[in-house]
């Protein structure tokens, strides 16, 4: 009576474990920039290993931290804020990154890591709107300067670049931003929060701020900021000093395919898929070397945050230091917003 | 002797009898609420028992860190403070404005009295994200109100009523109005309409009948709708969130940060826990003083 069933359940276990053999399963943030990844990543990974990529979506470290806890490892590559890598590293969720298989020519060291390794760029820019704002800021310092460029600013509600923007305002060298002074930055933002009208929460929010002409002035995402400017909205933004930011891909520890996985990774930041990502949308390629593989289109080039005249701009945040301090700043932050 | 023994007996037995049937009807009694109770029990009790446990766990080790992180840093002593202040304030501002409008659908004819009710119900249907963003668009910088400020020339710069704590108010007003003025209304309509008209026969002007007649016996409905609008307000997340512009914070939305800064349902629950005593101290509080058991038993 139990036989078939039996049979069957070793039959299903039998393929489930040959199919697992030549499959990766890769979890990102779904929406548009999963979509751009599978066309300029996950597929093409598939094609060129013979393997199946499978895709999962994932809200944040606290998935991985589940997964890893319980001992129940589905995913095999997760995509990551930086800041999110870094904490995850220090607690021991990731697998070691086999950096004989992955290729990280062309990538800043502070994006290549023992547990995790950075995959695309986007920048904190000063932005703002065209239509209140004839001159627009040319820097952090710009920005703080309320005398010379009157307006309501906002500034995003989480310490993480802010604190950065702050020290570049105070006239601090981007070679010692790090480690951040924080008590300076913190007495920077004081000095300018009389003038933020809003401390913005979300992406989306960000944008509909500045095109509503809610504020005049804003320190907001590039990606974000170039799609609301391709439809017409009237904002305008500098990569001068812009803060460069990534995601980052990891193995969670104990992944069911941990060796495909760093196959996986290889091709994801390699210069081509890195290039081909950008035509898909507008985040910049950690890999610098994507530009010279002559798939990114010259006219589409100034537009990318890590174009070498762009990213020779900007400054790169450092997730480590983020994920040594990142929640004692979040308390000190929200301390100072409550007054 | 024969006489007296007789009665006694089946007094005795009547109230054998009498005893037997009450606790039948107690038992009667505790079995229909027993279904009330379970879903109490599994819905209520053990979350918030199982919310209080993990209050103490932090990172996996059982202590205190949840509730030190509360003392070592001065955001939370202000969040608590900022949400019983908004709380309180925007009670006050909804006795204010509500209570005329129970007032007068008090007196109004039945028939027109549920038309008006109904307008009071009717923002009660829409959803609050929804109003909130609509407080939004007529509160911001290019505003309805005040392009038409401007526009009349009462005022030149625009007036800051969005993303702080004057939208905030504006808009938790708004959504909690239609709490006080239910359970107002209901008291407010069964008031006997003779006693103020004795009142005034005996001589007292209409705002002294007001103070000493109506007003006293419109309390309980006063104080039940006053507390649902407190205790409602403490809670508050989506209103604060959009209207406050990351200025105004309040506990949920702190629970909600410290959710997400500390992956740890642990340091959400101990700000719940902590909310959940001081609402507890406040309902004691208004008991001591008004005696909620007088009020809800009328």
């Amino acid at each position: 009576m139990h036989l078939p069933i039996k049979l069957t359940a070793c039959a299903v276990l039998a393929f489930t474990t040959a199919a697992t053999a030549q499959e990766v399963t890769v979890a990102s943030w779904g929406g548009s920039y999963q979509d751009a990844q599978s066309k300029a990543m996950f597929q093409p990974t598939a094609k060129e290993l013979g393997i199946t990529v499978k895709e999962a979506t994932l809200s944040g470290l606290a998935d991985i931290r589940l997964q890893v806890r319980s001992g129940a490892v589905e995913w095999d590559v997760v995509d990551l804020g930086a800041t999110d890598c870094a904490i995850g590293a220090r607690e021991g969720l990731f697998e070691k990154l086999d950096y004989s298989v992955i290729d990280a020519q062309g990538i800043d060291d502070k994006m290549v890591k023992d547990h995790w390794i950075g995959v695309i760029y986007y920048s904190t820019v000063p932005a703002w709107n065209t239509a209140t704002v004839k001159d627009g800021p040319q820097s952090w310092a710009d920005f703080w300067n309320v005398k010379d460029f009157p307006g309501d600013r906002s500034l995003r509600n989480r310490p993480q670049v802010m604190l950065e923007m702050a020290l570049l305002a105070d006239g601090v060298a981007p070679k010692d931003l790090y480690p951040l002074d924080v008590d300076r930055a913190f007495a920077k933002i004081e000095e300018l929060k009389p003038d933020i009208a809003t401390w913005w929460e979300s992406g989306a929010q960000s944008v509909q701020l500045a095109k509503d002409g809610e504020i005049d002035m804003i320190a907001a995402w590039d990606g974000r900021l170039s799609a609301a400017i391709a439809d017409k909205a009237a904002i305008d933004f500098t990569y001068n000093e812009g803060l460069l930011n990534a995601d980052c891909l990891a193995v969670p520890k104990g992944a069911p395919n941990k060796e495909l996985a760093m196959k996986a990774i290889a091709k994801f930041v390699s210069p081509e898929q890195q290039a081909t990502l950008t035509q898909h949308i507008s985040y910049g390629p950690v890999n610098v070397r994507a530009f010279e593989t002559g798939l990114i289109p010259e006219e589409a080039q100034g537009k990318i945050n890590t174009f070498p005249a762009n990213l020779e701009k900007q400054i790169v945040v450092d997730a480590e230091w983020w994920g040594e301090n990142g929640n004692r700043m979040r308390e000190r932050w929200d301390s100072m917003i409550q007054r | 002797m024969h006489d007296m023994t007789a009665p006694q007996g089946g007094h005795a037995l009547n109230r054998k009898e009498l005893a037997a049937d009450e606790r039948r009807e107690k038992r009667q009694i505790l079995g229909l609420s027993l279904p009330a109770a379970a879903i109490i029990l599994v819905l209520l009790v053990i979350p918030v028992g199982w919310l209080f446990a993990l209050s103490f766990v932090s990172n996996g080790e059982i202590g205190l860190a949840n509730y030190t992180r509360m003392i070592e840093y001065s955001a939370y002593l202000s969040i608590f403070s900022t949400t019983i202040l908004i709380s309180l304030f925007v009670t006050l501002l909804c006795i204010v404005l509500g209570y005329p409008v129970a007032y007068l659908l008090g007196q109004m004819p039945p028939r027109l009295a549920t038309i008006g009710l109904a307008f009071v119900i009717i923002p009660f249907w829409t959803s609050i994200l929804v109003r909130t963003y609509a407080w939004l668009v007529i509160l911001q910088r290019q505003g309805i109100v005040n392009d038409a400020l401007i526009g009349i020339g009462l005022i030149d710069e625009p007036l800051r009523l969005a993303h702080n704590l004057t939208g905030t108010v504006i808009g938790m007003t708004h959504v909690m109005l239609p709490f006080l003025v239910l359970p107002l209304y209901a008291t407010v309509r069964n008031i006997d309409g003779d006693l103020m008209r004795a009142a005034n026969n005996m001589g007292a002007s209409p705002a002294r009948a007001f103070r000493d007649v109506f007003l006293p016996l419109s309390m309980p409905g006063l104080i039940a709708g006053s507390l649902l609008v407190f205790i409602l307000c403490l809670g508050f997340y989506v209103t604060p969130q959009i209207l406050g512009g990351g200025r105004v914070i309040m506990v949920s939305m702190k629970i909600q940060q410290n959710v997400q800064t500390y992956f740890d349902w642990g340091a959400g629950s101990a700000l719940g826990v902590v909310l959940l005593l001081i609402v507890f101290a406040i309902f004691y509080l208004v008991h001591r003083l008004a005696g909620l058991d007088r009020i809800f038993a009328r």
